[in-house]
């Protein structure tokens, strides 16, 4: 009976506190019952969603040469390439001599294990905050690079992307 | 009539033994499945019980529904790459589990790994020590019919898990700890969040702990139920909290301190009758003690320095030979080893994996007891099939 009785109170101390403090929410809104906000939960800065490809816009080209050192290394071996001479090179505007023709992602295969960016060379694959790409369609996430590189500069927009190699120092 | 029972494997479920087996004379037993897809095994696990009533006569365990071939797959992955399939064994705690690979392979190829990177090292495998208990108690509480102390529990693992998305860039498959060190150094926000973090996880952990501990139901549900006793335990395998809820007091970090465990003060929590009661309550113990470990070490923690070996990242070719190396993780002692034969990827590589061996004394523990108490007790073996399939 006492023991009912301490249980109760105990219970009754943690449900006004959860009034207070609402455990759980609504999924893609924040806020809490009385503040409906209806933007997307925000994640942190280091969050790791699909990966995208970068674009340089000093010289108006992706900065993937298609070096292929993310496809070697990927654990699932969800993305391909193909690359093709720099025709901006032959014009003079660029240092890259090859640049990437195509570039397919599997964003269903893909771990989000951000090996690609890390060992990336030239700063050109970045893991985007994009976490909501579900589709209808079957292969409906096999990316390709216009999306990729899409993906990738709303993620330099949103997120003022400096490039690895030149972070810090 | 019992002692035949026990003896025959389960038989298939179309033979017709699946129904009721009335024999003259005889109390009638009956075949009953439990899972592959029932709530409270805790993933894919399936129980085939012989029921007497309501009593269990024998249990066959079926396990593989979650087979992955981990460690087949790890002898085509590069070393670096085989970290990834370490977050997904035991996919409660990955910190812990990447941390016994990363140091196998440290051992082989006689890497120094730096002071910070190792204390953060602590720092991260014991929150997720405490979110992992903090999940199982919840789970514990659910499995004895209490609803609420879940949603607390819950809130307490999702502030950690905020935090480890802050570190890693991941709730969950962190891939974060490398060959020699960390990926990258911590935000520069981390010590402030974790000094902001700790007064609420022990506030989460003590809320919990008096709504569900002492609760006269719940006690009426787990104490005295299926106990275990020290040589049965030590017999059987059993590691980590398991063990100690039988009074051994026996864990990897005081007993071969690995890591930078012996800098730490701290005790090793054991239980006195092995039964379900008291290995869910030596969890909760556990849980301030990683709170006092992560303190300390957060103490001692230089404040700035490299977190990645002076090898850097690159592909890494150890040596040939083999290292067996074993760490504590939330739910007991986990092993690896690891064969090298001087190439990139692991010659072959072999995991014991904690949830694997405690499981292996359900059988054990399952017999003459109720069938509405077989969920407690799975519960407090408190296995994570990812593990135990592999």
């Amino acid at each position: 009976m006492l023991n009912s009785i301490k249980g109760m109170f105990i219970t009754l101390l943690s449900s006004a506190k959860g009034l207070r403090e609402p455990v759980t929410r609504q999924y893609p809104a924040t806020g809490n019952l009385l503040q409906r906000e209806e933007a997307p939960t925000p994640v942190q800065p280091r969050f790791m969603g699909f990966p995208a490809l970068t674009w340089d816009e000093g010289v108006g080209e992706p900065y993937c040469t298609s070096c292929m050192v993310c496809i070697r290394h990927c654990p699932t071996q969800c993305m391909s390439s193909t690359m093709k001479d720099n025709p901006l090179q032959a014009e003079g505007k660029s240092s890259r001599r090859k640049i990437v023709d195509s570039f397919e992602i599997n964003l269903n295969r893909c771990i989000l294990c951000g090996i690609c960016v890390e060992w990336c060379n030239f700063d050109a694959i970045v893991m985007s905050h994009e976490h909501e790409m579900s589709t209808y369609v079957r292969n409906g996430d096999r990316v390709d690079l216009p999306v990729l590189l899409e993906l990738g500069y709303k993620h330099q927009k949103e997120t003022d992307w400096v490039p690895p190699t030149k972070r810090g120092k | 009539m019992a002692d035949a029972a026990r003896n025959v494997t389960a038989p298939p479920l179309d033979s017709g033994a699946a129904q009721a087996r009335p024999v003259s004379g005889e109390p009638v037993e009956m075949l009953l499945n439990m899972g592959p897809q029932h709530p409270s095994t805790h993933g894919v696990f399936r129980m085939v019980l012989w029921v007497d009533g309501e009593k269990i006569v024998d249990i066959v365990p079926h396990i593989g529904y979650l087979h992955r071939g981990s460690e087949k797959l790890c002898e085509g992955e590069q070393y670096h790459q085989v970290i990834t399939l370490f977050d997904r064994l035991d996919y409660i705690a990955n910190f812990n589990n990447e941390h016994v690979y990363v140091r196998a392979v440290e051992r082989l190829m006689g890497l120094e790994v730096p002071e910070r990177a190792e204390y953060l090292r602590v720092i991260l495998c014991e929150l997720n020590r405490i979110a992992s208990h903090l999940l199982f108690i919840a789970t514990m509480g659910l499995d004895a019919g209490a609803m609420t102390p879940s949603m607390f529990c819950f809130r307490g693992r999702e502030r950690i898990q905020a935090l480890f998305e802050a570190v890693s860039g991941a709730r969950m498959m962190h891939n974060y700890f490398r060959i020699g060190g960390l990926k990258e150094d911590v935000p520069e926000d981390f010590m402030p969040r974790l000094r902001e973090l700790m007064p609420q996880i022990r506030e989460d952990l003590e809320e919990s702990d008096k709504l569900l501990s002492f609760n006269e139901i719940f006690l009426a549900r787990l104490k005295d139920i299926s106990p275990v006793t020290a040589e049965d335990a030590i017999d059987y395998g059993l590691t980590g909290p398991c063990l100690r809820a039988s009074g051994v007091e026996y864990d990897v970090r005081k007993a071969a301190p690995y890591s930078l465990y012996d800098r730490f003060d701290f005790n090793v929590p054991t239980g006195l009758d092995g039964d379900c009661w008291d290995r869910y309550y030596l969890r909760v113990q556990e849980c301030y003690e990683s709170l006092s470990i992560i303190e300390q070490a957060m103490e001692q923690m230089p404040a700035e320095g490299n977190v990645l070996s002076s090898l850097g990242r690159r592909l890494v070719r150890p040596p040939a030979g083999e290292v067996y190396v074993r760490a504590e993780n939330p739910r007991g002692e986990i092993g690896v080893y690891l064969v090298s034969d001087g190439s990139d990827r692991p010659y072959r590589l072999k995991v014991r994996p904690p949830s694997f061996c405690n499981l292996s004394a359900i059988r054990l523990m399952l017999i003459n007891t109720w069938v509405a108490d077989s969920v407690v007790i799975l519960g407090s073996l408190d296995i994570v099939m990812g593990e135990v399939d592999r």
